[in-house]
């Protein structure tokens, strides 16, 4: 085979295949090409040519990087890795690591190899073996050859001390138990000159602190000192120009040395004090408009902010990113702002000096630097600087990017609704962003203002006008639209009679005529889709009782639409039109102004959604509109979250007690999604925690309609003191002990058919009867006893005496266990309790403790009555209960 | 850490990859797509950072190659950018002002370079002179193999004769 007459054969050195898959003018051409090339490496490789190997692997690497499949070549490199010579096993590893990933088999059949080659006589042959596992070993292969990685440590070369020491990186990383191997090896290496050594030292250090706690503690005892004094020689060094990047001696090494320090002083004052000069040193006297200098201030910034607090270098590091923010460099100004991010938290006033320079960079032409401004300026948002704040970002909004908008509305309605002063402002801002970007808002956020404006008694004229006016100007936005549609129907009147004008505003003069005018042009306008169209329809009818007058005007336009494609259009239109011809004289009945739309149910609402809209991923509170909403319970609205169909507040105990399931049950659903999105909201974490209430059961003796809600609040309060991280891990939890708790008697039935336990047992240990709640007005005492057989149920009968001088009506007693427990109660005895103590109320309740000997009882009671009809509550948390139960 | 490292031409191909993390082929050749786009499509004078995915992607353009480091969030950047430099002036070191067509046949030298610098997407060598003595050793190991296999080749021959 002559290779100068055929290109493409294992014959063909590596240089001439590229030139000529180079030399293809086709994409079609360069396929055909690789196709006869595999084709001919597959058959070199079947003759098993020792000679050729090399060359084949070699060009194997080339088609794979063009992206064509070159499995068959897997084998290949285990077979070069396997041959003895260095040039054979230097592209073996090459190939092994770029033609495999570590979740393949085949590389397990390296491990041996591996093992060979890391005892090699030949350093440089260690070297590429380390460089292999290093670079793609899995937990197995970790485990396999870490003593050897770990000998390798202390070898006589330094070159290969380096790379065992970033092979051991790699292997603590997959396997963390075995750090403590290599916290010794580990710091001794801290001790070396060399700079490769010191280098991965340090980042095997940085990152042993990170898998293990203990390592952690002996690093910063044994190495903090002599790290600051690296440091400190390194920043004092004179020029050396193997290390010199732009007048710094070895940035790199400063950058690994700054961020080990970091890990070493978080949390701990005394290292965070040991650093404190060097910090300020390196602060101060690197000096440069170079990306090296800059990079170790930015570490340096970025260690201060960490460590413990020192006021000031806090104050030099805000100096610093104020300089950064200023920098001409697009970069610079990245990662200054990145910072602030971080130092937001810290020092949010320092932060807010800046404020101008950051809304400047929401307006940068660079989408990285607009998106990280955008961030900061969200958690930046308080109430005190929320009205120029957002000023700013809508006058922005009219002239950003189109890809930009989205991200920006979103955030604007999240920064309004959550920080609103007073409603007035909130519908105005609103009304400003949905002209402008109406159709990047979400449909929850229109629907909200439509909630809050409905609310707004007082503001109903004004909201109807301003949106009248905005909307003679522009019907582009469809959500704006909608908004302007819905608020003209129902507040028509209030429109054309100028009704409660507030002082700000302009007179305008609209005519019953011109509100149909407007709104039988947007219904002809093809652009709208048919929910819009519906909604005016709606609007139409009711401004058809609204004003009389153009009553028969309004019908037309309604019948238009009685053969309209859309079956809705149709229908609403047939309706509409009975209604306005023959049923006079219920019209203005039927289309009354809506109920006010209950606010707390919808933010309740809209909270559930936010994670899935991400609009919180900021760890920020509720969209609760302050100051906006009104102080509703909000209970009502996180029982409303899980059940879809909305419980009104008004439904009696005993539809609450079969929300109650369902909200313990759906959480436990969703906390999968949860968990990981960990948004920190407290809306999810509330909605969470009511759901790890393990049954809080109300008694069935209970009439009072809100009870059950008191309950779940009682409940959440005591929530509170949990971390809510255990809530989310035990939601499944407690959704499992709801579902049993039904089936716990009948389980107590069948213990009783299989064996008579013997007396003793259940009378083994009597239980001391406790005074578990007094006041002046009421006494309450437990008795216990256990079940026979069941170690962890407690049966309690509860004793209440009324100490005053009234008589006690609708007497109800709840109670509510954290998450470990279980209650059952039994109906109460009765509902009245006579005065001064002359009778008593009795109720039985089963508590089961699911950690019976390792936690006892507690449990939170909440008591309410009515003395004279007027209503008493009182309140209480139970701890003093016997140990044991 | 560094996740990986990938150079691509201003013609959206590929020109060294090289991975830290665990991709499988299926993800790397998404992941070069959709970094190549979102890479290629900025203008000049941007910031030379991109939110991708939860990480970070440093990139520079030398000529007519961008080379890509992609990093943890809370990486440096800056650090990132000289690490790119440190790579660019080693193979320039290397190659005598080098260019793409060098990177082109020679792409396992290539890696060899970025193997004596960056190992389990960590920094091990910072210096260039170290650098280059180690790949230039492993050079003449590579040469003597060579000659002992071309004068073993000759002996086999003349004793075949």
């Amino acid at each position: 085979m002559d290779p100068i007459l055929n290109p493409f054969s294992s014959g063909t050195r590596l240089r001439d295949m590229i030139r000529a898959i180079r030399a293809c003018k086709t994409a079609a051409e360069e396929r055909a090409a690789i196709r006869k090339e595999c084709a001919a490496i597959r058959t070199s490789i079947n003759e098993n040519d020792p000679d050729y190997r090399h060359r084949n692997l070699a060009k194997l690497m080339f088609i794979h990087m063009l992206g064509y499949p070159t499995h068959f070549g897997q084998m290949e490199c285990l077979k070069c890795i396997a041959s003895p010579g260095f040039p054979e096993k230097r592209i073996g590893y090459l190939g092994l690591m770029l033609l495999l990933d570590e979740r393949q088999e085949v590389l397990m059949l390296v491990t041996n190899s591996l093992k060979q080659d890391l005892n090699h006589m030949n350093q440089y042959i260690v070297g590429l073996a380390l460089c292999a596992l290093g670079n793609i070993c899995s937990a197995e292969m970790a485990r396999d050859l870490a003593p050897e990685v770990e000998r390798l440590l202390q070898f006589r070369d330094p070159n290969i001390r380096k790379k065992a020491a970033l092979c051991s990186i790699r292997i603590i990383k997959k396997v963390p138990d075995l750090a403590e191997n290599f916290v010794k090896p580990a710091t001794a290496l801290l001790k070396e000159k060399h700079h490769g050594v010191l280098i991965t030292a340090v980042q095997l250090c940085a990152d042993l602190c990170k898998v293990s706690r203990e390592a952690l503690e002996h690093i910063r005892k044994k190495c903090t000192e002599g790290l600051v004094r690296t440091l400190k020689d390194l920043a004092n060094s004179s020029y050396s120009p193997e290390y010199d990047v732009s007048g710094i001696t070895d940035p790199f090494l400063h950058i690994r040395l700054l961020k080990l320090l970091r890990l070493l002083g978080e949390g701990d004052a005394d290292a965070s004090d040991s650093m404190n000069d060097i910090l300020a040193q390196v602060g101060t006297k690197t000096e440069s408009n170079k990306v090296a200098a800059n990079a170790i201030l930015y570490e340096c910034v970025q260690t201060i902010m960490s460590i413990e607090g020192n006021g000031g270098l806090r104050v030099l590091a805000i100096g610093i990113l104020g300089k950064f923010l200023s920098n001409r460099d697009n970069n610079i100004r990245y990662v200054a702002l990145n910072m602030l991010m971080k130092a937001v938290t810290a020092d949010p006033q320092a932060v807010l000096r800046y404020r101008a320079t950051i809304l400047e960079c929401v307006k940068d032409a660079d989408a990285s630097i607009r998106k990280r401004a955008l961030e900061l300026v969200y958690v930046l948002v308080n109430e005190s600087n929320v009205k120029p704040l957002t000023t700013e970002l809508v006058s922005y909004l009219e002239t950003c990017d189109q890809d930009f908008k989205g991200d920006l509305t979103a955030k604007i309605c999240s920064i309004v609704s959550k920080f609103s002063p007073e409603k007035i402002w909130y519908i105005d801002q609103m009304i400003k962003v949905l002209l402008e970007a109406g159709s990047f808002v979400k449909d929850e956020v229109w629907r909200a203002l439509i909630v809050v404006i409905s609310n707004a008694s007082e503001l109903h004229g004004y909201a109807v006008r301003a949106l009248y006016k905005a909307f003679q100007k522009s019907n582009e936005q469809e959500a704006f639209t909608r908004v302007a549609i819905w608020c003209i129907g129902e507040y028509g009147d209030l429109l054309i009679n100028n009704v409660g004008m507030l002082d700000l505003e302009d007179r305008i003069t609209v005519t019953e005529s011109d509100a149909v005018d407007l709104i039988e042009i947007t219904i002809q306008c093809h652009a709208l889709d048919f929910t819009t169209k519906a909604m005016a329809l709606v609007a139409l009818l009711k401004l058809s009782s609204r004003f009389p007058s153009c009553s028969e005007r309004i019908r037309e336009i309604i019948v238009k639409y009685k053969g309209n494609f859309v079956l809705e259009l149709q229908q609403r239109s047939i309706e509409f039109n009975s209604i306005i011809a023959r049923h006079q004289n219920i019209r203005s009945m039927l289309v009354e102004r809506m109920p006010v739309l209950d606010e707390a149910t919808f933010i309740g609402r809209q909270a559930g959604s936010l994670p899935d809209a991400g609009s919180i991923s900021a760890g920020s509170s509720v969209s609760l509109p302050n100051g906006v909403a009104k102080p509703a319970d909000s209970l009502v609205d996180l029982l409303d979250l899980n059940s879809n169909d909305a419980p009104a507040p008004s439904s009696s105990g005993g539809d609450f007690l079969q929300d109650l399931l369902g909200v313990d049950l759906s959480p436990a659903a969703q906390s999968g999604a949860n968990q990981t999105s960990k948004s920190g909201t407290d809306a999810l974490l509330d909605l969470l925690s009511v759901g790890s209430v393990s049954g809080p059961v109300e008694s069935p003796s209970a009439q009072s309609n809100s009870s059950a809600i008191d309950i779940l609040s009682a409940s959440k309060s005591e929530k509170a003191s949990v971390s809510p991280l255990d809530d989310l891990s035990s939601l499944s939890l407690s959704s499992r002990t709801t579902s049993i708790t039904g089936a716990a008697p009948m389980m107590d039935l069948l213990d009783g058919f299989a064996s008579t336990p013997p007396k003793s047992e259940n009378n083994g240990t009597v239980y001391p009867s406790i005074t578990a709640f007094e006041s002046s007005s009421l006494q309450l005492t437990f008795n216990f006893s256990k079940q026979p057989g069941n170690s962890q149920t407690t049966n309690i009968q509860a004793t209440f005496i009324n100490l005053s001088s009234d008589e006690y009506t609708d007497f109800i007693f709840q109670a509510a266990v954290p998450k470990f427990l279980q209650l059952q109660l039994d109906p109460a005895s009765g509902s009245t309790l006579p005065a001064n103590g002359n009778g008593s109320i009795t109720q039985n309740f089963r508590v089961t403790n699911s950690q019976n000997g390792k936690k006892s009882l507690v449990m939170r009671i909440r008591i309410t009555y009515k003395i004279n009809g007027k209503e008493k509550l009182e309140e209480g948390q139970i701890s003093n209960f016997p140990r044991d139960l | 850490m560094i996740h990986f490292v990938l150079l691509i031409s201003r013609q959206g191909k590929v020109r060294l990859t090289k991975w830290y993390s665990p991709y499988s082929q299926k993800e790397r050749s998404k992941v070069i797509r959709e970094l190549s786009s979102e890479i290629l499509s900025r203008g000049p004078k941007l910031c030379n950072f991109v939110e991708w995915r939860g990480f970070k992607v440093v990139y520079k353009r030398y000529a007519s190659l961008y080379f890509c480091i992609c990093n943890d969030q809370d990486d440096n950047e800056l650090e990132t950018l000289s690490i790119i430099h440190h790579y660019v002036e080693t193979l320039d070191r290397y190659f005598g002002s080098v260019c793409e067509l060098d990177l082109i046949f020679n792409f396992h030298k290539a890696y060899f370079i970025l193997d004596e610098i960056l190992l389990a997407g960590e920094m091990q060598e910072t210096s260039k002179r170290t650098t280059l003595r180690l790949i230039a050793a492993q050079e003449e190991l590579l040469e003597a193999a060579k000659e002992e296999a071309s004068s073993l080749s000759s002996i086999i021959a003349q004793a075949t004769k």
